[in-house]
């Protein structure tokens, strides 16, 4: 199969293409503003839709339309526009409609800047809308991954019915990387039993409202019971030398890129350091990182581009069982690989 | 004796409102009197009598209408507060043969939706806008209403809407009219029978306008809210007629129906794999690698940071190396500097050409770096790894580089491609240098993948080729 060098946020829209997605609903905004263009390139050329929305506010509504009607929708942001989208998700989420939205973070809180940062975990993987509900997050840290991650988010939207996140940063969505292109296209499952398609067939209805307090408390346990199934059956980690590791360190997206070369440098110079990286961050890796202590491992050091979001999750799984560090850069920083290197000595003493 | 009529309820209700909780599943939760439950009978007796019923689908939005969906035979979407015209843009695109109504509040329309109104009536959407404007609102008990009028009392104007601190009542007919998109534009009212009449043919008309593409029509209703007026039925009717109407005249505010507008048709999608490939350009051939070079140590694996003026082509330049390092079947990444990097017009990119996965992206300690100026140089030799290589641009860089370990390759990068009579192709000779210094690839690689970065104009490429091979021949000349 031939690869092609692709940009990250690139890549996304070719899976999304590729996993069937009919529609894209989208408001421009630095780091992801290129997978509004190349929706905007590829969607018309399949007689798809593209539409640039005014405002963030509108297009996940737009998604929320589109995904009821049936169809595999897309939409992304950035922090600042994944705030306004945060409505539609918690509709959404309420509704137990599918979709795909893609986060490209950067700098915050606020206006920010658009350098990369993992500032928006907590808002995504937490819910950043009300009430009580879950996305399903997956974190890609290669162009590769946003094109495959891309497609199993929609796989995974339509199985749960739930919206789907594909989280990243700035790095991964602005670098180029070769990109194998899978050759074939998604099946696209039968929606008709609860999809709204304005035929004879289909007058079902999308809501999340339950006046009565016994319903809703009803249909949030359904909810419930849905989260908990994504947990025992979807997360996805990948693991690098932690095997025989002393010290393992825990990253997503363009944070781990860097700590796997820190691995690298360390293992070279003797220094039993692994990596765990989380590909769902929900659902989160929890057995897996429950799991650390007691295969020998004696820390880990939680590295984030935030001032340390994930690790309140890693630390819930420990459990206070290990030894958990934490480090951060924000503002648009990305630690180097010695920098992360020296702060395992500093802190572990390795 | 005279003939009998049988009452029924038109087709387009449901017989029971089964989505209705509680027991009284044949009566609406709508207050006597109110405007919302007449409009929904016109609205249910125009479905059944266009046969549009089944091809139906009605946006429930947030207000007193929240429960639409209990009574309609037809598809629903309860959506979020104002944002009916955003969900029912996607609607129609998605299935554009479905009849969508969106169902509004003044509250909804006007106020926290008026953006998704304006814009959704300004790109022309194919469906139908049934706006009640009750001058209140109603669901929440009675507060102002972007439509309340000036004097108005209400629970949050409890003195009376002042236009000083509150603003006027906005006439959305007026506002939706001035749009080119828009088909059909109409304010009716229903405080008599006259007026439902008249009502009855707006809603037919607009619905009749969806079921042929026409576009985007707007029907705006003054309606009683007895409720929230706090006032009889018929004192609720008599407001409308000596209070509102003559803020919100009535009559048709745009009809441009006849004129010949093109229907609003949206093409089916392409699924076909063959058409979705192609689209993607991806060849479905395997690409036949070529055998790597050996390299001399310095050289392998480089970690390469290029930087420059913004305008010398420093991303090409980087892209390029990853490009033809692919058909050797390395690794490669290739970062922009973005963000907190961009600063005064310059610009910078890191590129990884390696055996293995790659980790970090970003050139923090480059082995190699192309310096196309002096700012670049002097910025990125002191992240130079010990011992690393510096490829700088002697035509603009007049200083020499202060590292004593590095490896040193002045090269006349701008002034060649000034030779070849144009300077933009600086960024291919300094890819050609690149080649002459490390032996990483072929340089006529790079120039087989000229027409895949510049496009197919053969002068361009021409010159980009010559500045390939220049660079590459004044490095294997002169050092
Ligand atoms: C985001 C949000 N803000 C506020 C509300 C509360 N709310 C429910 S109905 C309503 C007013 C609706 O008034 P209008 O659109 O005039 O419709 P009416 O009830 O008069 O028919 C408000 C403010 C809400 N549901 N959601």
């Amino acid at each position: 199969m031939a690869k092609k060098l692709l940009k990250g946020n690139h890549a996304a829209v070719y899976g999304a293409v590729l996993a069937g997605c009919e529609a894209y609903y989208g408001y421009p905004i630095t780091p992801a503003s290129e997978i509004a263009e190349m929706a905007a390139t590829l969607m018309p050329k399949l007689c798809r839709t593209f539409l640039q929305a005014e405002s963030e506010v509108a297009a996940m509504n737009m998604v929320y339309g589109a995904s009821g009607s049936g169809k595999r929708v897309m939409t992304a942001s950035s922090g600042p526009g994944v705030s306004l989208k945060q409505e539609a998700i918690s509709y959404s989420a309420g509704s137990a409609l599918p979709c795909v939205i893609v986060d490209i973070m950067r700098g915050g809180p606020g206006l920010g800047n658009i350098g990369p940062e993992q500032g928006d975990y907590k808002q995504v993987v937490h819910g950043g809308g009300h009430g009580n509900y879950k996305c399903i997050v997956l974190a890609p840290n290669s162009c590769q991954e946003m094109c495959d991650l891309t497609m199993l988010a929609f796989e995974l939207a339509d199985k749960y019915r739930n919206p789907a996140f594909v989280l990243t940063d700035g790095v991964i969505g602005q670098m180029m990387e070769a990109v194998e292109i899978p050759q074939t296209v998604a099946q696209l499952p039968d929606k008709s039993d609860w999809a709204v398609m304005g035929t004879a067939e289909s007058k079902n209805l999308i809501n999340s409202i339950y006046l009565d307090h016994d319903e809703l408390e009803e249909w949030n346990r359904k909810l419930q019971e849905k989260y908990r199934s994504l947990e025992q059956n979807e997360v996805r980690i990948e693991e690098y030398m932690v095997e025989d590791a002393d010290y393992v360190g825990i990253a997503y997206g363009s944070a781990s890129r860097v700590l796997r070369t820190t691995v690298d440098t360390a293992r070279s110079q003797g220094m039993k350091i692994g990596m765990l990286r989380p590909i769902t961050l929900y659902p989160f890796p929890v057995k897996e990182i429950a799991a650390l202590p007691d295969r020998g491992v004696k820390g880990v050091l939680t590295v984030e581009l935030s001032c340390g979001q994930m690790v309140n999750d890693v630390n819930l799984a420990l459990k206070g069982k290990m030894r958990s560090e934490f480090y951060g850069r924000m503002g648009g920083n990305v630690p180097s690989s010695n920098e992360l290197l020296e702060k395992f000595k500093e802190l572990f003493g390795v | 004796m005279a003939k009998k009529t049988v009452l029924r309820k038109p087709k387009g209700f449901l017989d029971v409102y089964k989505h209705k909780p509680g027991a009284e599943k044949d009566r609406t939760h709508y207050c006597p009197g109110c405007g919302h439950g007449i409009l929904h009978k016109l609205v249910a007796e125009a479905l059944e009598d266009l046969d549009v019923v089944d091809r139906t689908v009605l946006m429930s939005p947030v207000g007193c209408s929240v429960f639409a969906y209990y009574y309609f035979d037809t598809g629903h979407f309860q959506v979020a507060h104002g944002r009916a015209p955003a969900v029912a843009t996607a609607v129609s695109r998605a299935n554009p043969d479905a009849i969508t109504i969106s169902y509004q509040g003044d509250g909804d329309l006007a106020a926290i939706g008026g953006n998704n109104i304006l814009q959704a009536a300004n790109r022309g959407e194919n469906f139908v806008v049934f706006f009640v404007n009750n001058a209140i609102y109603g669901m929440t008990g009675g507060q102002m209403a972007p439509t309340t009028l000036e004097g108005q009392k209400t629970t949050t104007t409890p003195y009376g809407r002042n236009p000083l601190t509150d603003g006027y009542p906005i006439k959305m007919c007026e506002v939706i009219s001035q749009l080119y998109a828009p088909v059909y534009v109409t304010r009716t009212s229903l405080h008599d029978n006259a007026n439902v009449r008249k009502t009855r043919n707006a809603v037919r008309k607009a619905i009749q306008n969806v079921k042929e593409k026409k576009g985007f029509s707007f029907v705006e209703v003054l309606g009683m809210c007895p409720s929230g007026w706090k006032m009889s039925s018929t004192d609720a009717q008599r407001w409308i007629e000596e209070e509102m109407i003559p803020v919100f005249p009535l009559g048709v505010y745009k009809d441009v129906t006849d004129e010949d507008r093109s229907s609003i048709d949206r093409p089916t999608p392409v699924h076909e794999v063959d058409r979705v490939l192609e689209a993607l350009d991806v060849t479905t051939e395997k690409a036949e690698l070529l055998s790597k070079r050996e390299v001399e140590p310095r050289y392998a694996n480089p970690s390469i940071r290029a930087s420059g003026f913004g305008g010398q082509g420093i991303m090409s330049m980087g892209q390029a190396i990853a490009r033809v390092g692919m058909k050797y079947g390395y690794e490669v990444s290739w970062l922009p500097s973005y963000g907190p990097e961009m600063r005064g017009g310059t610009a910078n990119c890191s590129v990884k050409v390696q055996e293995n996965k790659i980790g970090a992206c970003e050139a923090t300690e480059p082995t190699v770096i192309i310096a196309m100026n002096r700012p670049s140089l002097e910025r990125f030799e002191k992240i130079l790894q010990p011992d690393g290589t510096i490829i700088y641009n002697s035509t603009l860089i007049e200083v020499e580089p202060t590292r004593e370990d590095a490896e040193v390759y002045p090269v006349p990068i701008t002034g060649l491609a000034d030779d070849l009579g144009n300077t933009r192709v600086q960024s291919m000779v300094g890819v050609g240098a690149f080649a002459g210094v490390t032996d990483l690839f072929d340089p006529e690689e790079v120039i087989k993948l000229l027409p895949e970065m510049f496009g197919s104009k053969a002068s361009l490429i021409e010159l980009n080729e010559k500045a390939v091979r220049a660079g590459y021949e004044y490095v294997k000349e002169n050092f």
